[in-house]
Order: structure tokens, then sequence, then C-alpha cells
């Protein structure tokens, strides 16, 4: 943070600031944060979230393991990441502060709600001593505030039983807040308004309890000065926050709307996924149809069916469901139709980490399903990236006829940043192209459809749903002759039908864009190669590196299969290839395999993304820089 | 086709025969298979439905039976094993105007994919089953199935299976469907108007079929289905008729009153004691005692059509909440509006 401003009344401005609400499951922790966001996105400050929440909906209160949090990092500028270290803790019980304080940026503030501070709930949470007393909390700025008292004094008149009242404490901590970092107060009473408006006491207590934080602030003369972050220089245009879920959501909706194909989701609930599901099926006026199935060999078997009827077929899911499709995936593969399966992968294996973030099946993806089975991969690297790629999945399963695995995590599924929202005359067009007619001759020389016919540039089969007279064809998992479709048993026709199965996926190398190499003066040789969600820590990284006058280059991927047709001669330009992935090196494994490269893995997978700094000393390590305390507290950068 | 005729409405469905809707597919059952009739009863129903051959599609998951949708001239899919009516779910949740049918065996549909057909058939899917219940694995080369009788030895069961099986009447009762009937395979005229029957019923329609797999389970319905066994062993079930049997109609059912079904003499109890047959009462209990009345195909056993009642079926509610969200909202969505949908801020140039 560095802080320009010298007048004593006026606020101190700050570049950025990353703060983080902590508190028990029960507490609302993600509502305040994604509040907070809210407020300072319509300021204009640049933002990125990182909601960390538990997979019990309420565990023990007052545990460590009851605690959620919501990180937001606010700029003036452009960031990447929802920061590494924050520079301010909301803690509104001892659990809360216990399981962040290792994270916190030297010299932090820390805010704590004092009146959950009692004996209790310190050795619920696991303190010997009381920490506000103990002198272990010396490096940080630490402000006591009994937030459950002023909470329910001020609601006392207002006919709320104290119990509730009690409730509206994050509103406390959210006003407090919003005083510190200067944000105003009439967008969140109007979303109170609108949101309590059904319980008029809780909405009072909510109100009252907002104000007092906020006049908390103002008159407690606790805390020396107030701040404010000034709006960052975007690109013009109307912005919206957006998590990744939504923007899936939309990204279907959009290809639908582009495609004229109506939109069809066949799926099961399972986290992080289910918000694609909860989003979906409010838009039936956009002619969505959404089926809650039996499980996820039905909600896949249903969209496969839905595509085989001439609509958008997509199923959504997480890494348990994708075990449960695969046979299916395999069946939409030999039957050469579209569909999208969108995989929010989450930490494995088995039920593993539901709410923490990992990138661990993409080789799943990549090779889960038996027999010679490949289909495209598209990979999303920010929350509102998840947008475009959905269109793309959509546009390759449609014009190559193929399911299309569209890959995102929870981090990005929960994760918010501002999305400068596009015209929609600018998204890419989709043809479905149906065939209309015979499309061969038979032997005796009558015109005739045949199913398995290729179109020569793109390998892909004609898709006639059921309706035209004409095209009655039957289409099976058997293996088929090429052209006809007939069942076929000959050796030598599935060895043609494997390869052409392969070379049409391969051939949509030619229908994607080259990668693009982030590498300043073309001259560096240390390469960070990524996929998905770890966008934002190896750009954050990057921009770290070159702030101390060091080279390094960057290539992110959207496309995993196949890869983009320039890649190998662009990983064969640097001396050092690094891969960083929330997994145990999976796509290091891929492009070892196919490019020969020493590629080197950098593997973290505790369910949380990688911090800019960690890559940041990584990549200086591999220049050969060794630099003390090396990661740079980003002030330049992130 | 040849020529086309006007049917109840005024759209021109053309005339069709047998060939019509059989494709150039080779067959490829067993000679003698119980299938080859099935396929030849579907194929001489289809042409007095007054349907189209490219608004039918035939949907089957994995077994001898489920070769059937590549001998029908319509669109079909063979698919894997037990998703049938999964997959046919979206098909016609998606597409009202089809004829959908699923083909499916007794272990593709009780065992590996029973899942899908009990939430198929609760949620009222406007599809047609017809089960080839073969009481035996035909394709896997004869391992007994969920349908087979207790104690059977089959090559996975050399000291004889352990297993109750399933009734399937009794199991899609109990799954809230709202068609059910029995049909067998050596009976083309009663094939053909359980079909019918089925056909034109709106919702989920569930067709057990006794089918003869004379490779691995000859003879397994022989007792009750052969020409000669008919009149003393299968009961006709009709709506609205009293249920009797035998060659004078000299047996019949009755209803006790604490609510089994039973079989008497009719010159015992008196006709007027007789049962009469109500495939349309909403309660499915009776439908459910008729379907037990038999312990499996060694005693007097119904078929015909035991429940027929309506209930909205799942495609159409879909497309009825699609256009009440379109007129809630004033017409259909609008891309750019859906975007600008949240809390929105504009950043300007400069
Ligand atoms: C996932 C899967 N498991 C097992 C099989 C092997 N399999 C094919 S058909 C079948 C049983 C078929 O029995 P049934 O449904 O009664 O049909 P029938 O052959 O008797 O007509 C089995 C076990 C398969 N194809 N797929
Ligand atoms: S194995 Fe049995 S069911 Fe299968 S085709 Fe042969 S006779 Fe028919
Ligand atoms: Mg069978």
């Amino acid at each position: 943070m560095s802080d320009t401003t010298t007048d004593e009344h006026a606020p101190h401005t700050l570049d950025r600031v990353v703060i983080r609400f902590a508190g028990d499951s029960g507490d609302g922790m993600q509502l305040t944060g994604d509040r907070f966001t809210t407020s300072s996105a319509l300021l204009g400050n640049d933002i990125a979230t990182f909601p960390d929440f538990p997979a019990e909906i309420r565990a023990p209160a007052g545990t460590l393991a009851g605690v959620s949090a919501f990180q937001v990092h606010i700029s003036d500028h452009d960031i990447l990441t929802p920061g590494d270290a924050p520079n301010v803790l909301v803690a509104m019980n001892p659990a809360a502060l216990r399981a962040n304080t290792g994270i916190l940026s030297p010299g932090a503030i820390v805010i704590v709600n004092v009146d959950a501070f009692d004996e209790r709930s310190l050795a619920k949470a696991g303190y010997e001593a009381n920490p506000l007393t103990d002198g272990s909390l010396s490096a940080y700025t630490v402000y006591e505030v009994p937030m459950t008292s002023i909470t329910t004094e001020v609601s006392k008149d207002a006919g709320v039983k104290p119990r509730d009242a009690e409730r509206s404490k994050n509103f406390f901590a959210l006003g407090l807040i919003s005083w510190l970092y200067t944000r105003p107060i009439e967008p969140t009473l109007a979303w109170i308004d609108e949101r309590f408006g059904g319980k008029p006491l809780v909405r009072e207590a909510n109100v009252r309890a907002f104000k007092a934080g906020y006049h908390f602030g103002e008159t407690a003369e606790l805390f020396e000065s107030s701040y404010e972050v000034r709006p960052a220089k975007l690109e013009p245009g109307e912005y919206a926050n957006i998590t990744g879920n939504i923007a899936t959501a939309w990204g279907l909706i959009a290809a639908s709307v582009r495609s004229g194909l109506p939109l069809f989701l066949g799926t099961y609930p399972i986290t992080p996924a289910s918000d694609i599901l909860h989003e979906l099926s409010k838009h039936k006026h956009f002619g969505v149809r959404t089926f809650q199935a039996e499980d996820e060999i039905a909600g896949i078997g249903a969209a496969l069916g839905a595509s085989f009827g001439g609509l958008l077929g997509v199923t959504t899911t997480s890494g348990p469901g994708v075990d449960l499709k695969s046979e299916t995936m395999g069946l939409a593969i030999s039957l050469e139709l579209p569909l999208v399966i969108v995989d929010v992968q989450r930490g494995g294996p088995s039920t593993g980490l539901p709410t923490k973030t990992e990138q661990a099946d993409l080789l799943h993806a990549m090779y889960g399903r038996h027999g010679e089975a490949p289909l495209p991969i598209v990979a999303a690297k920010t929350p509102a990236h998840c947008f475009d790629a959905a269109i793309e999945a959509v546009r390759l399963a449609v014009t190559y006829r193929t399911p299309v695995m569209l890959l995102t995590d929870g981090y990005l599924a929960n994760g918010t940043e501002p999305w400068l929202i596009p015209d929609v005359d600018t998204l890419p067009a989709i043809e479905p192209a149906f065939a209309t007619g015979p499309n061969a001759e038979g032997p005796d020389g009558t015109p005739r459809f045949e199913p398995y016919r290729r179109d020569e540039r793109t390998l892909a089969r004609p898709w006639a749903p059921p309706g035209v007279a004409g095209l009655e064809h039957r289409v099976g998992g058997l293996e088929k002759a090429d052209g006809t479709g007939s069942v076929s048993y000959d050796g030598v026709n599935h060895e043609r039908m494997v390869h052409l199965r392969a070379a049409k996926i391969a051939g949509i190398a030619r229908d994607i864009p080259p990668v693009e190499v982030d590498d300043e003066g073309g001259d560096a040789e240390v390469l960070v190669v990524g996929w998905g969600s770890t966008y934002g820590a190896i750009a954050a990284a990057v921009r770290r590196v070159r702030a101390r006058g060091l080279k390094v280059a960057h290539v992110h991927l959207v496309h995993l299969n196949p890869f983009p047709a320039n890649l190998g001669e662009v990983l064969a330009r640097y001396r050092t290839v690094l891969v960083p992935e929330i997994n145990m090196g999976q796509l290091s494994r891929l492009l070892r395999a196919e490019f020969l490269v020493p590629a080197e893995s950098v593997s973290k997978v505790q369910g949380v993304p990688f911090r800019a700094a960690e890559l940041e000393a990584i990549v200086l390590d591999r220049l050969g820089v060794t630099v003390a305390a090396a990661p740079s507290d980003g002030k330049v950068s992130d | 086709m040849t020529d086309t005729a006007l049917t109840n409405g005024a759209v021109p469905v053309p005339v069709t025969t047998r060939k019509d809707w059989s494709s150039d597919q080779e067959v490829r059952w067993c000679p003698g298979c119980g299938d080859y009739s099935i396929l030849a009863a579907v194929q001489m129903a289809l042409p007095d439905f007054g349907v189209r051959r490219e608004n039918t599609v035939f949907v089957s998951g994995i077994g001898c039976a489920a070769r059937f949708p590549y001998y029908m001239n319509t669109y079909g899919m063979h698919s894997i094993h037990g998703r049938a009516p999964a997959i046919a779910t979206g098909l016609a949740a998606s597409r009202p105007d089809l004829d959908v049918w699923v083909i499916t065996g007794d272990g593709d549909s009780l065992s590996i994919g029973g899942n899908h057909l009990i939430h198929a058939l609760r949620r009222n899917i406007n599809i047609t089953i017809l089960l080839f219940n073969n009481q035996i694995y035909g394709l896997t080369k004869g391992q007994y199935s969920p349908t087979s009788e207790v104690a059977k030895v089959t090559k996975s069961t050399p000291f004889g299976s352990l297993e109750q099986p399933f009734n399937p009447l009794s199991l899609a009762l109990g799954a809230e469907a709202t068609f059910v009937a029995r049909t067998h395979d050596m009976d083309r005229k009663h094939m053909i108007e359980t079909f019918r029957r089925a056909h034109e019923h709106r919702g989920a329609s569930f067709v057990e079929i006794y089918q003869n797999c004379n490779v691995f389970n000859d003879g397994a319905f022989e007792g009750i289905t052969g020409k000669d066994n008919r009149a003393e062993m299968l009961i006709p079930l009709e709506h609205g008729q009293p249920v009797r049997f035998g060659a004078e109609g000299e047996h019949g059912v009755v209803l006790r009153s604490d609510g089994t079904v039973h079989i008497v003499d009719v010159a015992e109890v008196g006709e007027e004691h007789l049962l009469v047959h109500d495939a349309r009462r909403e309660n499915p209990g009776l439908a459910f005692q008729l379907s037990r009345l038999s312990r499996g195909p060694f005693e007097p056993t119904p078929i015909g059509v035991f429940r027929d009642v309506e209930r909205p079926e799942y495609g159409q509610q879909m497309a009825d909440q699609m256009a009440m969200a379109e007129s809630r909202r004033g017409g259909p969505g609008d891309l750019a509006s859906l975007l600008r949908s949240g809390s929105t801020w504009t950043v300007g140039a400069g």
C-alpha cells in the first residue's frame, strides 16, 4: 500500500487494499463480503474476490472448522488476484482470528469483535491465552470493537428479540469497514430494503446495525483516519461484477441465442457446480429447459437425448459426477453429437474437498474413457472468462458434432471480478447447419442419406434431428461403417474410424487462435505456462518479476485439446518451462509427452489458489536471482 | 409408402404398410427368438396409428432386445446399457412433437437401469416403454436376471440363484406409473392391441412383454402362453368387464373385503360377484393386487391393461412453464438485458 495523502482530515489514499472478512459459518461473512465488493465495484475500483468457506453447512459454532471467510482485493489499477496477504482482517470470533493471523501482511489492521472473546470461545478456538492481551498480535494494529453489544443495544427499542438482533452484527462490521474505506452507504441501504423488505424487523435491525457500524467509525476516535481507494482506469464501457458460475450460465444462454439452438441442461446437484443449474433454471423465457435428473448418468443421458433431438445439450457437474458421466461421454463421441460437459473442479479423489479448488481433472478430461475417445477441452482462466469459454465450448461442440469438456473450478465458480459486458452482436455466430436432404447415392444411383458421411474440411458428420422425412437413420454405440453408419465389426473399418475421430478433434487446432506469448522483449529465457484459474497468480507473479527489471514470459492455455498449433514451436524457444498447477503436474506431463520439452511442474494441492509471491519466488530462483525474503510486497503489481 | 390419406385432423399422414417401417438391415436374432414376433407386431401396428416415420424414434439400451431400433425404418438410437429411459427423457421433454419408444430388456431396465426406469415412470415422461422380459441375460449368454425365478440354475448360478425376482408390473405401479400393461410374444393380436393402447396414452406407458429366449431360457412362459395353455392360464383384463377366464369362462377373480384378489369358480360365487376391471381407478391398489395374483408364469396370470389413468405429462408441463415464464416477462428473453440484469456501472472514456 502506498500512502500519498498528507491532509490530516481527508481520508488517506491507498492504491489498493486486501480485506478479509472472517467469522462463523452462521455469521453471514459471504454476504458481508459480497456487499462490500458490490459497493466497491460501483465506485469503479478493480476488484477480485475469494470466498473461502467450509463444506459443512454449519460446522460446530466457534470452532476452526466452522470459519467462513471472504477475501476481497480492491484497487485503483487493474489487478489479477484476490491478493496474497490481507491488509485488513475482520474477525468476528477467536476462531476466525486464529484461522487467519498466519496469512496477514505485516502491519495489517485487525478488527475483532471483542464481545466474542470470552473464555469458552477462546478455548473452542484452541487459544490457551487471550491473544488480545498476551502480546502475540504485536505485529498488527488491533482494534477491539464490541460489535455484538452495540448491535443489540441499537435494536433494543425496535421490537427485535435480543437473540435476533445479535444476528445483524455482520452488518455492523460492514458499516464499520464501509466507513473506514469511505464507501457510500446508500447502495447498501437500498439493497437491505430490497432483500429484507418482506421481514420488516430483520430489515430494521440490519439497517440499525449497519448505520451503527458506520457511525462508530466516525465517532469512536479509535481509528486515526479513514482511507479511500480511487476508481481504477479500466477500459471504458459498462461493467458488472460476476462469478464464474453465473458467467458460465450466461455464456451458455448466449451461445444458445447465437446458435438458435434451445438450451437443455440435464444435471444433478453438486458443489460447486449447482449454482449454474440455479441460474439457468431462472431463465426459461430464453427457451432454456433445466432438468434435475435422478443422478449424473441420467443428467448427461437426457442432455444427449436432447442433442439427438436437435437442441443444445449441456450437463454440469464436478469431479465425482464426471466419473459417472464417462460412459455416456464415450457414447456421445461415438454418436458424434454436440454436447457440452462442464466440470467445475474441486479437490479429489472421491468426495475430497467439496468447497475447495483444484485442477486435478485435466487428465481425466483428456483420457478418462475407455477406448480411443478424444474430445476437445476448453478451460476458463478467470471468473468473467467463463462466459467466453462457455461460448467457445458450444462453438466447437456444434461445429464438430462432438462432446466438449469445459473445465472451470471452485475458485472461478465463486470468485468474482468486474466484467466488461460485451456487445451481443460481437459474440461468435454459431451455425448448427442441420442436414436438409440426401448427401450420397446408393449403389443404384438413388439419392440417400448417409449419417456418417463427413464434411471434408471439419470431418464433422451431418446432424439430422428427427422430424425430417427422408433422413430417418439409426445411430448407436456399436462401431459404424465409415459413411453409411451401419453397424460394422470390420477391423480395418474400425481402425479407419478411430483415426477419423482422432483427426477430427486434432483438426480443431486449425480453427483456434495460436497461443499469445506475453514476452515483452521477446528474449526471456524462462517461460511460465499455465491453464485455468492460475491465470491471475501467474500474471501477477510475472509483473512482479518484471518490476525487478528481470525477464520472464507467460503463456496461458484456453484450449487443452487440441493444443494451439504453434505451442510446440513456442515451448522450444525457452530454456526453462515452468508449469504451475493446482495438481501433481498434469499439464506438464502432457507437454512433455507431446513436445518432448523438459517442462517443469510447479505443484500445489492445498485447496487454495497459488499466491503470486510463491510463483514470483520460484521464477526468481530459476532466473538464478537470490533475493533475501524473495517475494516483493507486491507494491507495484498484482 | 404409396398414397396419402386424411386422418382425424387435417394433416395428411402417408398411408404405409409394414414394409415402410422395416429398415434394410438384416435381422440378427437367433432363429426362433421371440423378439422376431414382437418386431413384426410393432411393424404391423404402426401403419394404423396415424403417425409418421420421421416423427418416430426408437431408443434402446443394450441387450438382444436393444438391437430393435436398427430394424425400424425410423429415427433410432441404440444407446448404452440401462440408460435408454434417461436419454429418451431428454428427447421427449425437448421434442413433444415426437413419438418416442423405449426398447429394453429385463436386465437393461431392471438391473443396471432400474433407477432411470422408475424415475421416467414417476415423472410421466411421454414415452412408450416395451420391456422384453425373457427372465435371462440373453446377449451375455445366459446369466440369471432380476426377473429370473428363485433357485434358477444358470452359468453364473450353478447352485441356483438366491434372489427374489422383481415383479415388473408391481414395480412400475409402485413407481407411480400411469399406464401399465402386459402382453406376450405368442399373441400378435393382443400385442398390437396393447401397443395401440400404450401409444394412445399421454405420458409414460409401461408394457411388459413375456418373450421367449429359445437359446438360454427356452419355454419360460410356455406353461401359460402355449396355445393349449392360454385359456386356462391367461386372465385377460378388459376395462369395464368382469374378470374371468377358462375355456368356458368358468374361472373368475373376486375382490375380498380385506382388499386382496382371488381366483374362484364362477359357478360357486356367482357371476355378479366377480371383480369388474377398472383400469381408470386413481388408486393403484387394485391394479397392484392384480399384478400379484400370479407369482410367476406357472400360475394363471393376468394380461392386458392393468392401469390407464391421466396425469399431466412432463414435457407438456415443461413447455407450459416456459410459456408462463415468457408471458410473465412480457416476451422471450433478451440477451443484452440479461447481461445487464445485475448491478452495473459505467467507466467513461479518458
Ligand atoms: C456397462 C455395461 N455393463 C455390462 C454390459 C454387458 N451386457 C450387455 S447386455 C447385458 C444384459 C442384457 O440382458 P437383458 O437386458 O435382459 O437383455 P436381453 O439380452 O435378454 O434381451 C449385459 C450384462 C454392457 N454392455 N455394458
Ligand atoms: S440369445 Fe435369446 S434373446 Fe437373444 S437373440 Fe438369441 S434367443 Fe433371442
Ligand atoms: Mg433379458
